[in-house]
């Protein structure tokens, strides 16, 4: 029995087995962490999922009515829900490491035959951390949505699809089943396409929801389809069920499982080849990028990989897939910040590389697991730090979100400056920082299992220190570029309240992983392993550091010394060309999947339109114009139906007489 | 004593008739073609009970004359009925039922 797959027991009375595998026998391993009932405070966990939901539905449902306190009522479900998960995870901390998986079950979901699927919630220590993430970052940018759509007199429907995502992403991950995860993974995509389009009067953010559903739904069809093939092969789709019967399945059968369950990890996490919907997502107000595109929805790929890792552990061919989109990711989305002017763009492309990171780490094993969800942790701070920090920015200036209309902001928005700055310095992996502890575990960890992955990994750090120096450069240094009706001004202490706690956390989140706690933390869930690296980190840490140095260098040279343009140069090279075009991810998908679906359509509905409908149609003409001849018989000359009753007895007795002849 | 006359005289009786209700127009004298018919069959029934020896084509010659009977009211009615409103006994112009 693998150590590693630790994670639940088999809770075989209660679980169907399919007739097609034999039951799992009880491994010691897993049933040593079985979920406990929940009791005591946990015993309310459903309130967490709850509390948001019911502010969705009164903010939705009750109309203007609302409109005046549904802001306050809005920012008060999410502070609730965290109150709760923060009293949850202490209880969770005081007890034994082997006992801190806390299982509900509300009520029978719906008992068809041999399915039978719960409506579990399940608080972990994966989860909890989720849960104190969503709420977390979620309460603070519920707060400083207050001030950043103040003026939008549909404030509170605004508030009201916000609660709606945080109920979806609390069922996503607490649900104990891989339907009731689904169940939120939907709720997610929906409550994004419902704030990407929130401003739907202009075209682009229409389209721009319209286009992230639909690249959601190519990854949620493999969520589907997994589903699906568990309950064929398992007859179950809860997580202790599937944990428990993945040990004996077919290598096959898992690597099709981690297949499907990475292209559904790719379309909600914005992973190549289903990438391009995350930039367009800008179009949504700053919040929702910050909250939905940067620190939560978009790593819910991440969470359902380590949350699989059952699958993973035993299919090494899906996770050397997982390990590929990552690489692939993180240089993509890197490369693309390098290029764009549009600030949110710049971190859009950032948010797609550190996902990429994650998806690495999570790719690599029971070795990369933690480290996956640290970064996610830290990212989740300083990125929603820097998104809200973009918002401001973009508050001050007009909405102009173009970063060669910036310039010398500094000294007129200092708390903006320097919480972007903490920021800044943590995605970068500033020594100290928050995300320099999360990000050189990762490239630590892949250079320990390939040296061309670490490579990759170290590189793609080093433009993560290009591009980010490039955004701080252009927008709170160099000269002015500003348009002429511009009149820069610090945001109301409602924003900068949110960004100065998010800073802190950027800056100290690193704390996480003081004498390995994290990954002590979440060992029982995601398994431990120590890769030793051939090296001493040290020279890992001074290798990567240089790596930053050098491209923040860069950075100084090619844009800080230089006198930067208030319009985009158009004479650029080939690279920088495709960058700006999304390394024509757009292109491709237009010319390899839309443009020959269009044409298959078109010539469905030109066979559709003139060979069936043309026979049928064909078939009534030709009965309506004959009947219509044949009428003219009906002449209302008495005598000359008289004649043709006449003939037709001739013809009769003619007839007749001829048979009888001969 | 052989039939062969009267059915030979039935024939021409009611081709006669036939030919009578094809060319003229005037209801009346259509009308009486048809009659010339219906006793042209009944001449006919009555010939081949006597050629047979039964009685059967007789009683079947009662009946066509009780029809008959009964169809020269209804159809004499309709005819005046026809001529009253349209002032005109010609069949060819009682054509208005039709396509």
């Amino acid at each position: 029995m693998s150590p590693l797959l630790t994670s639940f027991s088999p809770v075989s009375a209660a679980l169907p087995m399919s007739s097609l595998m034999t039951p799992a026998p009880m491994s010691e391993a897993a049933s040593a962490v079985a979920p406990a009932a929940a009791e005591g405070v946990f015993s309310l966990m459903w309130l967490i999922i709850v509390l948001p939901a019911i502010g969705a539905a009164v903010l939705l449902l009750g109309g203007r009515a609302t409109d005046r306190w549904g802001h306050l009522l809005g920012a008060a479900t999410p502070i609730a829900s965290f109150v709760l998960g923060v009293v949850m995870f202490a209880q969770l901390l005081g007890r034994p490491e082997d006992d801190r998986a806390v299982a509900v079950t509300l009520y029978d979901w719906f008992d068809a035959g041999a399915y039978h699927v719960e409506m579990g919630l399940l608080l972990d220590q994966l989860s909890v951390l989720f849960v104190l993430l969503i709420t977390g970052v979620g309460s603070l940018i519920h707060i400083y949505s207050i001030g950043y759509m103040a003026h939008d007199d549909r404030r509170r429907r605004f508030f009201g699809y916000l609660n709606l995502f945080v109920a979806a992403m609390l069922m996503l991950v607490m649900g104990s089943d891989y339907l009731t995860l689904f169940l939120g993974w939907e709720g997610v995509g929906l409550a994004s396409y419902l704030l990407i389009g929130f401003w739907q009067y202009k075209n682009s953010a229409a389209v721009a929801a319209k286009k992230a559903f639909v690249v959601n739904r190519v990854g949620d069809m493999g969520m589907a389809l997994a589903v699906m093939l568990m309950f064929a092969t398992f007859g179950t789709s809860s997580f202790a069920g599937v944990s428990a019967a993945a040990s004996e399945a077919s290598v096959s059968t898992l690597t099709a499982l981690g297949l499907l369950l990475l292209l559904a990890a790719c379309g909600k996490s914005a992973q190549v080849p289903l990438q391009s919907w995350l930039l367009d997502a800008m179009e949504g107000p700053t919040p929702v990028s910050a909250l939905i595109h940067a620190a939560t929805m978009v790593t819910a790929g991440v969470y359902l990989v380590v949350r699989s890792d059952f699958i993973f552990n035993e299919a090494p061919a899906a996770r050397t897939a997982v390990v590929v989109v990552g690489v692939v990711t993180l240089l993509w989305g890197a490369i693309i910040g390098c290029a764009k002017d549009d600030i949110k763009k710049v971190l859009a492309g950032s948010t797609m590389s550190q996902i990429g990171y994650m998806m690495l780490a999570a790719g690599l094993g029971p070795a990369g697991y933690a480290f996956a969800i640290f970064h996610l942790l830290t990212h989740g701070f300083f990125k929603a730090n820097m998104f809200l920090g973009a918002g401001s920015v973009m508050h001050g200036m007009n909405d102009e979100v173009d970063m060669r209309r910036y310039g010398a902001l500094r000294p007129f928005m200092p708390v903006t400056f320097l919480t972007f700055a903490m920021g800044y310095l943590a995605i970068i992996g500033f020594p100290g920082f928050s995300g320099f502890w999360s990000k050189d575990r990762i490239i630590e960890v892949a250079f320990a299992e390939n040296i061309w992955v670490g490579l990759a990994a170290l590189i793609g750090a080093g433009i993560t220190a290009f591009y980010m120096t490039r955004l701080v450069l252009m927008t709170f240094f160099t000269r002015r570029r500003w348009a002429e009706e511009a009149h820069p001004h610090e945001s109301s202490a409602v924003m900068t309240m949110p960004l100065i706690v998010l800073a802190a956390l950027s800056v100290v989140g690193g704390v996480l992983a003081l004498g390995d706690w994290i990954t002590e933390w979440l060992s029982p869930v995601a398994g431990i392993e120590h890769h030793e690296a051939g090296l001493p980190a040290w020279v890992f840490t001074i290798l990567i550091t240089v790596t930053v140095a050098i491209g923040v260098a860069v950075a100084w040279v090619l844009v800080g010394k230089r006198d930067v343009s208030s319009t985009a140069p158009a004479n650029v090279s080939v690279a920088t060309k495709a960058a700006r075009a999304d390394l024509y991810g757009d292109a491709f998908n237009e010319a390899v999947l839309m443009r020959p679906g269009q044409y298959l359509t078109r010539s469905l509905v030109y066979a559709d339109n003139k060979g069936i409908d043309g026979t049928v149609n064909g078939v009534g003409g030709l009965i309506g114009g004959s009947s219509g001849w044949l009428r003219r018989l009906q002449t209302g000359f008495v005598r000359s139906y008289a004649l043709a009753m006449l003939s037709g007895v001739v013809l009769v007795v003619a007839a007749l007489l001829a048979v009888n002849l001969a | 004593m052989t039939t062969e006359p009267f059915v030979v005289l039935a024939a021409l009786l009611f081709s006669i008739g036939a030919l009578g209700v094809l060319v003229r127009r005037n209801a009346i004298v259509v009308f009486m073609c048809v009659e010339l018919m219906l006793n042209a069959g009944n001449l006919a029934l009555v010939s081949f009970a006597r050629q047979h020896g039964n009685l059967d084509g007789q009683v079947a010659a009662f009946f066509v004359m009780v029809v008959a009977a009964a169809e020269v009211v209804i159809g004499l009615a309709i005819i005046v009925t026809i001529f009253r409103t349209r002032r005109s006994a010609s069949v060819d112009d009682a054509s208005l039922l039709k396509y």
